[in-house]
């Protein structure tokens, strides 16, 4: 079975694991690989509703566990890209519905029709991580640039490491940093996160308002070429599919939009 | 630059807060790893102090016992400076 099963994590909650997987997703799709995503964050479903499938489910994860349907009933294939497809979490139950070698059952099961089982991870360390990490052989650790984030990102690197699962090195994506916070040291920088958890760097993310209105309209910012976070994204895709892309959010050129180019025109040189 | 820094650059508070945030995390961190609550630490730097006494004169307020980075390792480090032996002076 070949097939490449990823954890998206983070530890701490509302970093941007569930808007990373979708758009990862979706960009991965784009790419050519044949994608399902699996919402892991039983009782907190928000997969879903970020790629604007919330209308679609019929069944969940929990109903595929439970025997109540067949995996097929529960794949919601995506109208707007093919490759693409996703399995949603259950809403009125919590993360004891499952158990890691359920997850591990329907990891492989969909390794047979897909390339790529990409799983958002629910925040915490408990129950619904140790499910989420259960089949993976590869991890996303989604972080922000700020103190709470990196701790619990910390914790859970050392957990992933000391796991029993064979996982590769987890990879760090730097999520919402604000260049301009940046320039004036008041906020960590992307070498400074990673120097301080020590693991590599498959992606940056700039804070962008782009996000929030593409989770308003359910289409991942990866579809929309303007949006500088969805070109991030896009990138991130393509490193994993390894492609070597230059870092180049870190670049203090960065165009924040229209507008700013049209003030950089106007800008006046000392 | 926003209200907030802009505030502190008029009450004199310069240092930037990104270094503030790097120097606790990287020390919090010492800590989450290892799992060593600072009180410990204090009890080992006691008794650091009552065992090593028995041999030399050192100073307590001087003796220093933390979790450090070492070459990707935590290492607990104790610099413990030795007080003058008044033995080497009457030579």
């Amino acid at each position: 079975m070949n097939g490449r099963v990823i954890v998206v994590t983070s530890g701490k909650g509302g970093v941007g694991k569930t808007t990373v997987t979708a758009n990862l997703g979706m960009a991965l799709a784009d790419l050519g690989e044949r994608v399902v995503l699996i919402d892991a964050d039983i009782g907190l479903r928000n997969l879903d509703i970020v790629l604007g499938l919330e209308n679609r489910i019929v069944y969940d994860i929990v109903d595929v566990v439970e025997k109540k349907c067949k995996l097929k009933q529960a794949i919601i294939k995506d109208k707007r890209q093919p490759n693409l497809a996703l399995i949603p979490a259950a809403q009125t139950r919590d993360k004891t519905a499952i158990n890691p070698s359920q997850m591990r059952e329907v990891c492989n099961m969909l390794l047979e029709e897909f390339t790529i089982v990409l799983i958002d991870c629910p925040a915490g360390i408990e129950q619904g991580f140790k499910n989420a990490i259960a089949a993976a052989t590869e991890s996303l650790i989604v972080t922000n640039p700020e103190v709470s984030a990196i701790r619990d990102a910390d914790r859970v690197i050392g957990l992933l490491e000391s796991s029993e699962n064979e996982m590769k090195e987890p990879k760090l994506i730097v999520n919402r940093i604000r260049q301009e916070m940046v320039k004036q040291n008041e906020m960590l920088n992307v070498e400074d996160v990673r120097e301080i958890l020590g693991i590599d760097l498959i992606g940056v993310v700039p804070d962008d308002e782009s996000i929030i209105t593409s989770t308003n309209r359910g289409t991942p910012a990866v579809m929309n070429e303007l949006s500088l976070a969805g070109k991030s994204l896009r990138n991130i895709a393509r490193r994993l599919k390894g492609e070597n892309i230059p870092f180049t959010e870190l670049n203090d050129n960065l165009s924040r939009g229209f507008f700013d180019s049209i003030k950089k025109l106007f800008a006046v040189r000392r | 630059m926003n209200i907030v820094s802009l505030w502190e650059k008029i009450i004199g508070r310069q240092e930037e807060s990104k270094t503030f945030a790097k120097q606790r995390l990287q020390l919090v961190l010492l800590h989450d790893r290892t799992d060593i609550p600072y009180e410990c630490l204090d009890k080992m730097k006691k008794e650091i102090f009552e065992v090593v006494s028995k041999y030399v004169d050192i100073d307590l307020d001087a003796l220093d016992v933390s979790l450090e980075n070492v070459d990707q390792c935590v290492a607990l480090v104790a610099n413990i400076p030795i007080r003058k032996n008044r033995n080497l002076i009457n030579k």
